[in-house]
């Protein structure tokens, strides 16, 4: 009697996933589990681990070499992450302690959006200025 | 009304920016153009200012230096008294405050800026990778997968109502509605504030408290909302 072993039934169809990166969307080829390219989100795989600018976290010996599950990398370097494999989207949020760390020097974060018009507007073209921030909702 | 502060500070060197926390430009365009804006009216529909400076509700008002700087972290200012017998927000202190900071009198607040900035946790940090995905699902015609994320976001965050109210719209539920009030309610109830002042703004515990507005119809309230841009 032939066994089926249920993995093989499936086959793992490459397709287009959306990867956000804190608000910024990208298109990444996967299959049904998200697997991903560190670069992606600006790491880079060396001998010493996932590093990124002078950082770097170690990786444990039983991630294999080359594309890593979303989930796994996330934890490894620390951002948040949802990740609706039905829908192939995943949003990669940034570490509290990121956030934290920037408010708490008093840096005021820039930013691009538009306005009601479409035009783009970034918080550093008042440098110079002193300015109200002041956000508000229809709702 | 701030398009009045904006207009009278201007010359001293003040910028009003405004960032409407909404699903499209045309949500927030009544209220710009009934304020005749002159100043930067900005949207920012994927939450992108929301997520950089943490904040989780509305309004939600910050001051920066000219050199970049936070120097009063964030804050509920209402401006248009308009709106103080719903809000219990009056603009006496705020505005004589911003006044006296834009022309050099004050220090822009009197705290600690650091000590009194709020931060995120991790599970806020979730919260905004739900809705991220939440946001994505809804403007790709998933609305069923996108109520998940919006819900579970709003479990992961009870206390962001950028989330909790302003998904709303989007997810066909009226933010103004019984839905919204059911919200509050159980948020009054169980002691958390709907708004977190700094304490130079808030005098008295009264300032936090929601209440149902019985008197008003929903059109009314909008328009006095509106005279707040």
């Amino acid at each position: 009697m032939p066994t089926m072993d249920a993995r093989s039934d499936t086959v793992d169809l490459m397709a287009a996933w959306t990867v956000i990166d804190e608000q910024q969307n990208q298109s990444v080829e996967s299959g049904d589990t998200l697997m991903l390219d560190p670069t992606v989100l600006g790491w880079e795989r060396k001998p010493e681990g996932l590093c990124r600018d002078d950082i770097c976290v170690p990786v444990p010996a039983d991630v294999a070499p080359g594309l890593i599950d979303a989930s796994r990398l996330a934890g490894l370097i620390g951002r948040p992450i949802a990740i609706d494999a039905d829908e192939r989207v995943a949003a990669f949020a940034a570490p509290a302690a990121d956030r934290a760390d920037t408010l708490r020097s008093g840096i005021a974060p820039d930013f691009e959006l538009p306005d009601i018009n479409g035009v783009l507007h970034r918080l550093s073209d008042f440098r110079g200025k002193k300015v109200v921030l002041y956000a508000y909702a229809s709702w | 009304m701030w398009q009045a502060i904006h207009e009278e500070l201007a010359p001293e060197g003040l910028v009003v920016l405004t960032v409407a926390i909404d699903a499209s430009l045309d949500e927030p365009r009544p209220f710009v153009e009934r304020a005749h804006a002159t100043h930067p009216s900005l949207v920012d529909t994927e939450h992108r200012v929301a997520d950089l400076y943490n904040m989780v509700n509305v309004p939600t008002v910050l001051w920066i230096d000219e050199e970049g700087q936070i120097v009063r972290p964030q804050d509920v200012h209402y401006m248009s008294n308009e709106v103080a017998s719903i809000t219990r927000f009056h603009n006496r202190k705020p505005l004589a405050a911003l006044r006296a900071w834009v022309r050099g009198e004050a220090p822009a607040y009197p705290g600690d800026v650091a000590a009194d900035t709020k931060v995120p946790t991790e599970a806020d940090q979730e919260a905004r990778a739900a809705f991220a995905v939440g946001w994505w699902l809804s403007q790709h015609g998933k609305a069923d997968a996108a109520e998940r994320w919006f819900v579970r976001a709003g479990e992961l965050a009870p206390h962001d109502f950028t989330i909790r109210r302003g998904s709303m719209p989007i997810r066909g539920i009226d933010p103004m509605g019984p839905a919204f009030f059911a919200m509050a309610g159980e948020w009054a109830r169980a002691g958390k504030p709907y708004y977190l002042p700094l304490p130079d703004t808030a005098t008295s515990p009264e300032d936090y408290e929601v209440e149902p507005i019985p008197e008003i119809s929903i059109g009314e309230l909008q328009a006095k909302l509106a005279a707040d841009l």
